[in-house]
């Protein structure tokens, strides 16, 4: 028979997180809720409060940017043992991308507001996310800026 | 080197600016070509310009981008047309040492047509090698090549591949992120694992150190340099880095010597 397993362990699986105190997951664990969602959902919109962070346990969520046009272009795709989401953590506390699911969604919603009180009573837990979470937005960025170069390009003219 | 003649067979438009010849011989064939090796395109009276193999049978297939005004003419041949060809130059990829260990074959937009013949090799004696990962990127999902092989490609389950691009309109369903995002998704055994690696220059350095990140031996990651290769035969030096003929000693180079030449800065 297949165990239940609890908001503290998903949280405990998460590639970001695993590597954290006992205590800084119980903490983190009970700011969370389970969340299955189908395809097409708006997980978050530009602009909107954010309140909440994802740990995507399964299925994929697309980044969204409004383009010039009215579109939306996707320029991040979050899979399995990703992270959505890091507003929540800076001021002024609000969206600046969509969220939206590709295809059946499980997520642990973790909520924001109730992990930053935690943050600032125990700062230890504090530093120890903002190192994970500025790590996250470094490879954000580095991955953006070679979305950047457009590589595929052609360089040669002949 | 007098080149031979050949006949465009075939046409595909791939995409709106890259088309696939298939030509046959109209005299006697060139020797046939290992994978990764290139050929030199005669457009008559026009240029000609080097273009990797991307199908070796039952003919010979390039495909070509139009960037310039030898590529434009290539791609404007049409079934019955003739071109010429010398060739085949250049060192191929080393598939030897991936024989009973994992394949990693990497493609970066007009780069999956030079390791297109190294999946379909590989699919052709799959008992050959463990796990095979095909991972492919491109801008778009408009930009992606051979569409209709990679849906044939995904389908099997003796064959992972990975797609991502770079951007997409909403309503994409496929990944969205740069190519060396796969790399750590991809069910490989690094130490076990010989990588190909094709695609631009900055891309290849990026897949490189993924590659190496994840524990893969730089002597077993390849990588295929493109360089302004004219004579092809080592005589003319326009595609010289440092002592290095790339048309000669590559295009095909093991990622310890490649890192070294590429630290060679163009001038």
């Amino acid at each position: 028979m297949a165990s239940l397993r609890t908001i503290r362990d998903l949280v405990a699986e998460h590639p970001l997180l695993a590597d954290l105190p006992a205590d800084d997951l119980d903490l983190i664990a009970g700011c969370g809720h389970n969340e299955h969602l189908g395809p097409g959902r708006l997980l978050f919109r530009e602009g909107e409060e954010a309140s909440t962070f994802y740990l995507v346990r399964s299925g994929h969520v697309a980044i969204e940017v409004a383009a010039p046009g009215g579109r939306s272009l996707i320029v991040r795709t979050a899979g399995p043992g990703t992270l959505v989401g890091w507003s929540w953590l800076f001021p002024p506390y609000r969206w600046h991308l969509d969220a939206r699911t590709v295809d059946e969604v499980s997520v642990v919603a973790i909520d924001g507001a109730c992990l930053r009180g935690k943050c600032d009573a125990d700062t230890g837990l504090g530093y120890r996310l903002m190192q994970r979470f500025a790590q996250l937005a470094i490879d954000h960025l580095q991955g953006a800026r070679r979305q950047l170069l457009d590589v595929y390009g052609d360089q040669t003219g002949r | 080197m007098i080149p031979h003649r050949y006949r465009v067979v075939d046409r595909v438009e791939e995409l709106s600016d890259t088309v696939t010849l298939v030509i046959e011989p109209v005299d006697e064939p060139a020797v046939a070509p290992d994978h990764g090796q290139f050929n030199m395109l005669w457009a008559f009276g026009v240029g000609e310009v080097p273009i990797s193999v991307s199908g070796r049978s039952p003919h010979l297939a390039h495909t070509i981008r139009a960037v310039g005004a030898t590529t434009r003419a290539l791609c404007a041949l049409q079934p019955g047309d003739m071109l010429g060809l010398r060739g085949p130059f250049g060192t191929g990829w080393a598939l030897e040492p991936a024989t009973g260990g994992d394949l990693v074959v990497i493609g970066g937009g007009i780069g999956l047509a030079p390791v297109r013949t190294v999946v379909r090799a590989a699919l052709a004696d799959r008992g050959r090698f463990d796990h095979v990962a095909v991972l492919v990127g491109a801008r778009t999902p408009d930009a992606l090549l051979y569409a209709d092989e990679l849906d044939e490609w995904r389908r099997r389950d003796d064959l992972e591949v990975l797609v991502t691009v770079d951007a997409a309109p909403s309503g994409w369903t496929g990944n969205v992120g740069v190519v060396t995002g796969l790399i750590d998704r991809a069910g490989f055994d690094p130490a076990r694992t010989t990588a190909v690696v094709c695609g631009p220059e900055i891309m290849m350095r990026f897949c490189a150190a993924a590659l190496l990140a994840r524990g893969v031996p730089s002597n077993r990651i390849q990588v295929s340099l493109e360089r302004n290769m004219q004579c092809a035969v080592a005589s003319c030096g326009h595609c010289q880095i440092g002592p290095v003929f790339v048309c000669r000693e590559g295009p095909v180079f093991d990622w310890g010597t490649a890192a070294q030449l590429l630290e060679v800065r163009d001038r």
